[in-house]
């Protein structure tokens, strides 16, 4: 028996591809749950701190009033703090970053590179909860008794120093707290540093070093601006994760809502005023006001991730 | 004239590799002294009773065995959540939706969601489940810890089938296989380390999440397997006992956060094992 053509146009189709659509629509599905996840962030966010919004207006940005008591709230504290820390921090991890990049990608003897490479890698991934009790436990007294204790009883009275470092010699302050934030995102920053380093071409290094370059040369006038526009983006997404840690900075930083008047001086940040008092809010406006907070976290860092993802291109994964 | 520039660039790149050499000293010094106390700390802090009791009272003998098993349940739940959306988004980005508007624009908030703040990941699933249902539960806790994981493994399954071989995609189509047939069976099974390796990643981001649970799950002080209700876990326990004035329950945190150090950077060292053997470099 010969097979004829209607054999085989009609041949059954293959078992299961009735369920071709439907797997493509379950996919789809997925896909929108992560636009749905965002949207949803967003507009709680915002109905939850409407009623603070609403009622202290702009005053929630420009008073530092932040008083449970009476159930009026300011957070200029706390979003001051956000800023002030986050920008100390990467001010502080920059350049150690860089030169841990440089060296990794430049100096680094071939037997030490990948062990580097990778504890810096790993360490990115340790949990800031460790960090925060080691800035607690072991880095606030430290820098307390060595110092602060010190940089204080120097400072004369009335000198810029003395004004810089007028508060608690506690350990507590934005100083440590953005210290330790350095200490957080460096091995971050390093290793998003170091993988866009290496992705300069090695013939473009080598004919700088062929025309007589010494290795800061090459750094600084290859290698950047190679990688200039990336760059900024990584450290656009160091700044990121500064603005949102809560753990490392919540244990050491203080916790007061006025604004910061030395580097010695407790202060807040929206992240840690959040994580230590929304399960003591007692009234609506409370909630109200630290979900309004969120929302400005949350405003400031979308724009400050934004930027970053348009600076990295979306082929850089991370 | 010429000799004297020549030193002073060599001079200034000399200093440029010094100042390269000592802050990868100095960062690596510090970083090792932060794993050296807490090695130190935890092992102090920890004895047969971390394993075996609950939380204490100030000054009783107590462990943290309620915390261990809340946080091994709610991530276990929050990484199945995960690996299921997770992996059915990541398809959908490298197999159906490729290079459309409305790909780009889930791909976008994709890396929004990757990096943002996790206390507003908390803040929302506080907004969205715990406050609607009048209770924390440990559900609105895993819930929390699934949001992070999510955008992670869709980013590693969308980035590891994009790698598969355009071959591969028509092996299976020569054969009449349905496109489904042909992702679950092919694709899905020439990547599958690599999707492996991405849960493995954002199960240890997730594990080491404080930020998430303190306003889902909060906190319980017994043994509990109803997850309708308050859940332990040991970053919130962490949490709780490092900022008590009780030296007892400091001695806890601190073996806490060794055992929360060891699973996370032990899940990383495997992930990269796995990565290491299927594309070895």
């Amino acid at each position: 028996m010969s097979v004829t053509d209607l054999a085989i146009t009609d041949r059954p189709r293959p078992k299961g591809a009735a369920f071709d659509p439907v797997f493509k629509w379950v996919c789809a599905a997925a896909a929108t749950t992560l636009l749905a996840a965002l949207t949803g962030i967003v507009v709680l966010l915002a109905i939850g701190g409407w009623p603070a919004l609403s009622k202290f207006g702009l005053s929630f940005f420009t008073s530092t009033d932040w008083n449970p008591v009476t159930d009026v709230f300011g957070g200029e504290g706390p979003i001051v703090g956000t800023l002030v820390t986050s920008f100390m921090a990467l001010l502080f991890s920059l350049p150690i970053a860089f030169g841990v990049a440089v060296f990794l990608v430049e100096f680094c003897p071939r037997i030490l590179r990948r062990p580097i490479g990778v504890a810096v890698e790993l360490l990115a991934g340790v949990p800031s909860i460790v960090y925060g009790m080691w800035g607690l436990f072991v880095f606030a007294p430290f820098f307390a008794t060595y110092v602060e204790v010190p940089a204080m009883s120097a400072a004369q009275p009335g000198s810029l120093l003395e004004m810089l470092t007028q508060g608690v010699p506690n350990g507590a302050n934005i100083l440590t707290a953005s210290i330790v934030l350095a200490i957080m995102i460096l091995p971050y920053m390093a290793a998003v540093l170091r993988e866009l380093f290496l992705t300069v071409p090695v013939q473009l290094r080598e004919s700088g070093y062929g025309m007589g370059s010494t290795t800061l040369e090459v750094v600084t006038s290859i290698t950047l601006p190679y990688v200039r526009r990336s760059a900024v983006g990584a450290v656009m997404l160091g700044l990121g994760r500064a603005l949102g840690e809560t753990m490392a900075v919540t244990f050491i930083i203080g916790n007061s809502h006025t604004l910061p008047k030395s580097f010695f001086d407790s202060g807040s940040t929206i992240a840690s005023t959040i994580a230590n008092e929304f399960n003591e809010a007692t009234t609506p406006m409370y909630t109200s006001a630290l979900i309004a907070l969120g929302f400005v976290l949350f405003l400031i860092s979308f724009v400050v991730l934004a930027i970053a993802r348009a600076l990295l291109g979306s082929e850089k994964a991370v | 004239m010429a000799s004297f520039r020549r030193a002073r660039r060599s001079v200034a790149s000399g200093a440029f590799t010094g100042f390269c050499w000592v802050v990868t000293g100095v960062a690596l010094a510090a970083l090792a002294l932060i794993l050296w106390s807490l090695l130190v700390k935890g092992i102090g802090g920890i004895d047969q009773n971390t394993f075996t009791m609950d939380t204490p009272a100030a000054g009783s003998v107590g462990g943290l065995r309620n915390a261990i098993v809340g946080s091994v349940i709610m991530c276990a739940m929050a990484m199945v959540i995960a690996v299921v959306v997770g992996v059915l988004a990541g398809t959908w980005l490298a197999e159906y939706g490729r290079n459309s508007v409305y790909a780009n624009l889930v791909r976008f908030l994709n890396d929004i969601l990757l990096s943002a703040p996790s206390v507003l990941i908390g803040l929302f699933v506080y907004e969205f489940m715990v406050a609607p249902f009048h209770g924390f539960s440990a559900i609105a806790g895993a819930f929390a810890l699934a949001l992070i994981a999510v955008p992670i493994i869709t980013r590693t399954t969308e980035d590891v089938l994009k790698l598969q071989p355009t071959a591969l995609r028509e092996a299976g189509m020569a054969l009449g296989t349905p496109h489904w047939s042909a992702i679950r069976q092919i694709l899905w099974k020439s990547a599958g380390s690599g999707i492996l390796t991405g849960g493995l990643l954002a199960f240890a981001r997730i594990s080491g999440e404080t930020a998430p649970l303190l306003f889902t799950s909060l906190n319980e002080q017994f043994l509990n397997f109803n997850l309708t209700k308050e859940m332990a876990s040991l970053p919130v326990v962490i949490f709780n006992d490092a900022l008590s004035a009780y030296d007892d329950l400091v001695r806890l945190a601190w073996a806490g956060a060794l055992i929360i150090a060891v699973a996370v950077l032990g899940t990383n060292v495997l992930a990269r094992i796995i990565t290491r053997e299927r594309h070895p470099s």
